[in-house]
């Protein structure tokens, strides 16, 4: 849990973060979105104290994150930036190690941690602990980033536009894997993006931040619905809201009793998906499979045109 | 096979037939003061050597001029080297006169343009060749070995800085032994102080500008006049100051040469170890700093090794630097190979002049070659990328 209260940052005159107060329950992802400026860095990097605040309290599970001294909250925080900050000095495997290392864990334990992060994120620990980052892949040099980030198990993850540097296709893999991670080590992840299509697919909460000001807080659907403010409104993109609605729901949400003909879809895909499939086919309902591949019902363009209408 | 024409090749090619065919081979004279009288490598060398020789820098000439692997040049252009070194030693046997101590044979312009030729031919392919940097290390060594076996052998022990060399050998290793204690000493001490220094200009940057200014007035000092802006000073010290002078502080002698090197070096450690700072990725000096590394962790961990190849070029700048600049101490009483050079001037003896400059230049090269190889090596993930 992330308890955030009338946290202020002023710059000389210039006020940065503005009275932010927010909630962050454990094991749940939370977005900071925004436009460029807005003060979603600085919110971030008050939690870990890489900034102190002007004012207000920042607590981590009931504690004021002031107790520790700020090197040593850091190590209990992971923290993942954008362009990765590998050292290239330093191997894949020292650099997941950085922090367990500074912790004093000894090295059967280190080197356990090293090879179990690199197997779940997909990287050989035989083939890449041993190269330099600037041997990888930008893919790569993400992914031991994230990490070296959770190498000494933190509860709460940090990361500042983790993805900004991959391109599209590497990056919903990455969103993907993230999503798996944080399921796996149920991590709390406070992520920054200026990309609402990144919000929405990754979020159990957003924070919409403008000039400073946390202007709402919500879930994806709430915002959806009850857009708080017109920047909001216009942030998600008028044009996009039905679609984004369509695409924070699996097709489970959507099944309705009946058969229908043609290739069928499976109940996790999202309903943005399942209509996708239904215009690009022509037809009116598809047969929906369940997770062990029986056939539970299925979902039709009339339900899904109901689904993604706003409120009257 | 197609034959062609290596341009820098053909100006070697021309050097070397020059310094072969029209220059001077070696130098008689009949005692060390008189002016000399060229002798051309046919009237120099025994018929065997003068053909060698001939043979040599003909086969190297052909091979420079053509389109030639790298490994062949350099092969015959260290070969056509060693034949030079042994030629010159059997050129003085061969021009002293039997029973005469008087006369000096030393190496005349032809010899040293052949020497500088052949050197460029071997400096060429090895540039081509990208050796490694324990093979560069492993041809130095040859090299100087060979030099070594060739002084031990006797075999230029005619030649007239040999003679030289002879009649001072106690204070040549003397000399040497300041030379190197100064140069090296006076790196030392600004390594200990310039790199904390330049730290602390990256880490305040309101002290950089002024102390990289006045680094730089310094550098901009001739060195005598240097010497003498501290003779004052430091004769003030040894005068007032209990036990200084007892542990060496003049005005005049080793420590104003010292201090001067220790100033001069100064300016290329600081301004290296900002570049090296300044250099150092903000995304590795923000993702350290955000996973939880003290400052002091961070300097020593992160900024420090990263910049650690730019500083060592600066400590490599100052050791060549240094080995040539301390030549000058022995106008102040400060001892070294200068010691010779200076004499050798006052005395119109040239070999004397050279018993100087010889190790003084030889002492650089290895000086350079091997702290290139330590840089190069000291930075696997820079390699790495360039043979990627
Ligand atoms: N150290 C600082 N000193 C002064 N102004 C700063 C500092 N850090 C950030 N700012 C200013 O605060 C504002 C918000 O910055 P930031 O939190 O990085 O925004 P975002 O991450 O949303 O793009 C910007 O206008 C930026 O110029
Ligand atoms: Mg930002």
């Amino acid at each position: 849990m992330i308890e955030i209260e009338g946290i202020t940052k002023r710059y000389g005159e210039t006020t940065v973060v503005k009275d932010v107060s927010l909630t962050i329950a454990p094991r749940t992802v939370t977005v900071i979105v925004g436009t460029s400026g807005s003060g979603k860095t600085t919110l971030l990097r008050m939690i870990n104290r890489l900034v102190e605040p002007t004012s207000g309290t920042i607590r981590l599970d009931g504690e004021d994150n002031r107790t520790l001294p700020g090197f040593e909250l850091r190590r209990r925080i992971g923290y993942a930036i954008q362009g990765h900050g590998l050292f290239p000095h330093r191997t894949v495997a020292q650099n997941i190690a950085t922090v367990p290392t500074l912790l004093g864990w000894d090295r059967a334990r280190i080197d356990a941690k090293v090879a179990e992060l690199l197997t779940l994120f997909q990287l050989d620990p035989a083939a890449f602990g041993p190269r330099y980052p600037h041997e990888l892949s930008g893919g790569q040099q993400q992914r031991v980033g994230v990490a070296r980030a959770l190498a000494a198990e933190p509860k709460v993850l940090l990361m500042d536009e983790p993805f900004g540097a991959l391109d599209p296709i590497i990056r919903a893999k990455a969103q993907d894997d993230l999503l798996a991670i944080q399921k796996h080590f149920e991590t709390t992840i406070v992520l920054v993006t200026h990309d609402m299509e990144e919000a929405f697919h990754l979020a159990d909460r957003i924070a919409v931040m403008d000039k400073g000001e946390v202007v709402q807080y919500a879930t994806p659907a709430e915002m959806l619905v009850k857009p708080a403010t017109p920047f909001v409104e216009s942030l998600i993109g008028a044009g996009e809201r039905p679609f984004r609605l369509l695409a924070i729901e699996t097709v489970a949400d959507a099944v309705e009793p009946g058969a229908a003909e043609g290739e069928a879809i499976s109940s996790t895909a999202s309903q943005r998906e399942a209509l996708s499939a239904l215009l690009w086919s022509g037809r009116k309902a598809l047969p929906v499979i369940g997770p062990d591949g029986a056939v539970i019902g299925k979902v039709s363009l009339e339900g899904l045109a109901q689904r993604a209408a706003g409120p009257a | 096979m197609q034959l062609r024409v290596d341009k820098l090749g053909v100006i070697t090619a021309a050097l070397t037939a020059y310094g072969a065919f029209l220059a001077p081979f070696a130098t008689f004279r009949a005692n060390r003061i008189v002016a000399g009288e060229g002798r051309s490598i046919s009237e120099a060398l025994p018929p065997t050597w003068a053909a060698l020789v001939l043979l040599v820098v003909i086969v190297a000439i052909i091979l420079a001029i053509l389109k030639t692997p790298g490994v062949l040049r350099l092969a015959i252009a260290l070969c056509a080297l060693a034949v030079l070194a042994l030629a010159i030693g059997a050129a003085a046997g061969q021009l002293t006169p039997p029973e005469n101590t008087y006369a000096r044979v030393s190496p005349a312009s032809g010899f040293w343009l052949l020497l500088f030729a052949l050197a460029l031919l071997a400096a060429d392919a090895l540039t081509r060749l990208r050796p490694s940097p324990l093979v560069r290390v492993a041809i130095l060594s040859a090299v100087l070995g060979f030099i070594a076996v060739v002084l031990i052998s006797g075999a230029w022990d005619g030649l007239s800085l040999l003679k030289e060399y002879a009649s001072r050998a106690d204070t040549f290793w003397a000399e040497a032994g300041k030379h190197v204690m100064l140069a090296l000493g006076s790196l030392a001490a600004a390594t200990a102080v310039g790199i904390p220094l330049g730290v602390l200009c990256h880490r305040v940057p309101r002290l950089r500008d002024g102390l990289l200014g006045a680094l730089n007035a310094i550098q901009t000092i001739p060195s005598i006049a240097l010497f003498g802006i501290l003779i004052a000073p430091l004769g003030w010290i040894a005068l007032h100051v209990p036990g200084a002078a007892a542990i060496g502080i003049r005005g005049i002698g080793t420590a104003p040469a010292f201090v001067a090197l220790f100033l001069y070096s100064l300016l290329p450690i600081v301004a290296n170890t900002v570049v090296g700072l300044a250099g150092v990725p903000r995304e590795a000096n923000e993702a350290a700093r955000g996973i939880g590394m003290t400052d002091f962790q961070r300097l020593a961990g992160i900024e420090f090794p990263l910049a650690f190849p730019v500083i060592l070029t600066g400590i490599r700048i100052v050791l060549v630097q240094n080995i040539g600049l301390a030549t000058i101490a022995a106008l102040i009483g400060g001892g070294g190979f200068g010691v010779f050079v200076f004499q050798g001037v006052g005395q119109t003896a040239m070999d004397l002049v050279l018993l100087g400059a010889v190790p003084t230049v030889l002492l650089a090269f290895t000086a350079a070659i091997v702290l290139d190889a330590v840089i190069e090596t000291a930075t696997p993930y820079h390699n790495r990328v360039q043979s990627a």
